[in-house]
């Protein structure tokens, strides 16, 4: 089974070496190996652990007493993660659609010739590079009612001007859609100008002979083009909003009160701070569910995706 | 060619081209207004830190966030840096950003490394189930660390690595090899296998293909590698709030606990300042090699 070089068919080229015996596979399946069982331990055995202490009456330490699925009734009876739910709700649907909606419109303005496009795109970008703790301390600066844009209407004269999403119960949860907007549209912006750098002129051209202006260009041709883009796009706001922690924590902390919650520090604080670690990993699996609902079907499109264009 | 002819045709231009010239022009303008306005937006956060770090108290109370510091002073940078107080001890920023150097480099280099070999191994050679292998490590990038939390603070118990740097070192290898592994299996698709159909014949295996071959064709790879990890071991919060406290803790959980750590009068110089002075290096590196940060998050996003 195991050819020699010179008898080497080119044809057989294409096909993966998988039947060429023993020897061939064993190295590379060595080498992977201990990653895969790292996260064979510390990804999948560490869910199945955690699902487990969701289904005991845990307090500050794991004990495996089983009281079936009590913590996911007390979990979904619970104002507070309710609470939070919404809030990741509102969070996501107003994070994923601003950051898309602007990214799209500085990508197709980017995408106009322009001159200095390197340095805007920088421009637009940095924010990925901060952390969100230092993200949202500069938001809270700015939007502290005190200090903030608040003040500085004052100071330019308009008295009654108001600003204070920060303190307020009810608006507390957009001040995080402003911040993570910031962070996250120009990330979205490289996203659909790798896009639109891969749409066929030749089509564009086409339209324009026809007499299609600009504006019809774009939202007839250009943009039903993104769709894989706008895909992504989509998929990665809706996972990075189900996973924020560090900029509530940095800006609101969930408050005023519990108003600006999110599941994430919702299991972050009761299991940590307040010796629900039941509850807390109850509500761990609820985030996992929700992540795996989002990514699974994404990442099973991209390996199709993948395999269609490897056998051609 | 076009542009050259038009700008030198001397003839008269009728009232119909003059505007049509006037319009494309106007059209410019209002396209660079926009792009410069969204600059504007992005620049807004980082340029109101800047100033606010550089001004006293008495100047923060008194001015707004957009004046600039008329009397500037290096005071609040000083204190953030030595001497601004974090929970109860009043060190500034120095001893954390130590500890936070000290976890990234080995978490990156060894996490990059593995990466490599396993992107390699994954990407080249096939062997019965690699898809399903590499299937579940990638899962391993998306899975959220919520649902990890409890047991690893138990495992860091049990293997006395709690509530220190070494724990965080491990954490961020372990949980950073599925990243690192698609970072390398995605690039090295894109090499032909001819190339390591060849080395074989020449008699190299798995190794020293790798080592003679593969590793140094990387190095654009590696680059983006080391810097995403970088980027994302210097910014985490989560593993360092959950299992680290005190003196340990890595710079942005200190960072965190000096902004909501001060009572009576917040200094909010000294938090600007401080927070600036966390996000440097992450920023000096994108400044640097923005082009292959970019890569790194589109290689994490859109699979190239």
């Amino acid at each position: 089974m195991s050819p020699t070089p010179s008898r080497l068919p080119h044809a057989a080229d294409a096909e993966p070496p998988r039947r060429r015996g023993k020897l061939r596979w064993n190295p590379a399946a060595l080498a992977v190996a201990p990653t895969f069982i790292l996260v064979a331990i510390s990804v999948y055995g560490f869910i199945a652990w955690s699902t487990v202490i969701s289904f005991t009456n845990s307090k500050y330490f794991p004990q495996y007493d089983f009281v079936g699925f009590s913590q996911y009734v007390r979990l979904w009876e619970s104002d507070r993660w309710n609470t939070s739910v919404i809030n990741l709700l509102l969070f996501s649907v107003g994070f994923a659609l601003i950051s898309l909606v602007l990214g799209l419109i500085i990508a197709i303005f980017l995408d106009q010739k322009i001159r200095a496009e390197s340095t805007l795109r920088m421009i637009y970008l940095y924010p990925m590079a901060i952390s969100l703790i230092v993200t949202g301390i500069a938001w809270k600066w700015i939007l502290n009612p005190g200090t903030g844009i608040e003040h500085l209407l004052r100071s330019w004269g308009w008295e009654s001007a108001s600003f204070n999403w920060l303190i307020d119960p009810k608006m507390a949860v957009y001040t995080l859609v402003i911040a993570a907007v910031w962070q996250t549209a120009g990330f979205v912006m490289a996203i659909f100008l790798a896009g639109l750098r891969g749409v066929d002129s030749e089509i564009v051209k086409a339209a324009q002979l026809e007499g299609a202006g600009a504006f019809r260009i774009y939202t007839c041709i250009i943009i039903p083009m993104l769709r894989t883009s706008m895909f992504s796009a989509i998929v990665i706001l809706v996972y990075q909003a189900v996973r924020s922690f560090d900029l509530v924590v940095a800006m609101t902390n969930g408050g005023p009160g519990y108003s600006s919650d999110l599941p994430t520090t919702f299991m972050y604080n009761s299991t940590f701070l307040r010796g629900q670690m039941a509850q807390g990993s109850a509500s761990a699996v609820m985030i996992l569910l929700v992540v795996i609902a989002i990514v699974v079907p994404y990442l099973y499109a991209e390996f199709k995706h993948e395999r269609n264009n490897s056998s051609h | 060619m076009n542009a050259i002819t038009a700008a030198t045709d001397i003839r008269p231009v009728t009232r119909q081209r003059s505007l049509r010239l006037a319009n494309k022009f106007l059209r410019r303008a209002a396209v660079y207004a926009v792009l410069i306005g969204f600059a504007g937006f992005f620049l807004l956060p980082l340029v109101v830190m800047v100033f606010a770090s550089f001004k006293d108290m008495d100047t923060i109370l008194h001015s707004s966030i957009l004046a600039l510091p008329t009397s500037p002073t290096l005071q609040p940078w000083r204190e953030a840096w030595s001497s601004a107080c974090i929970g109860t001890s009043c060190v500034g920023l120095r001893g954390y950003y130590l500890n936070t150097i000290l976890m990234v480099i080995p978490a990156v280099v060894i996490s990059a490394l593995i990466g490599a070999v396993n992107g390699y191994a994954l990407s080249k050679f096939t062997f019965r189930g690699s898809n399903w292998v590499y299937g579940l490590i990638l899962f391993g990038t998306f899975a959220p660390y919520q649902v990890m939390l409890v047991p690893i603070s138990k495992l860091l118990g049990l293997l006395g690595l709690s509530n220190g740097i070494g724990g965080l070192i491990l954490l961020h290898t372990v949980y950073g090899l599925p990243m690192t592994t698609m970072f390398f299996r995605n690039y090295f698709m894109t090499v032909p296998q001819d190339l390591i159909k060849a080395a074989r014949v020449d008699g190299a295996g798995f190794w020293t293909t790798f080592m003679l071959i593969i590793l140094p064709m990387s190095i654009p790879m590696i680059v983006v590698t080391v810097i995403w990890q970088f980027t994302s071991v210097w910014n985490d919060f989560l593993f360092g709030v959950s299992f680290t406290s005190g003196a340990n803790t890595p710079i942005m959980v200190a960072l965190n606990n000096l902004v909501s750590s001060a009572g009576g009068e917040r200094p909010y110089n000294i938090h600007m300042a401080g927070a600036l002075l966390s996000a440097l290096p992450t920023l000096v590196v994108y400044l640097l090699a923005g082009k292959y940060f970019v890569r790194g998050l589109m290689a994490g996003a859109v699979k190239g």
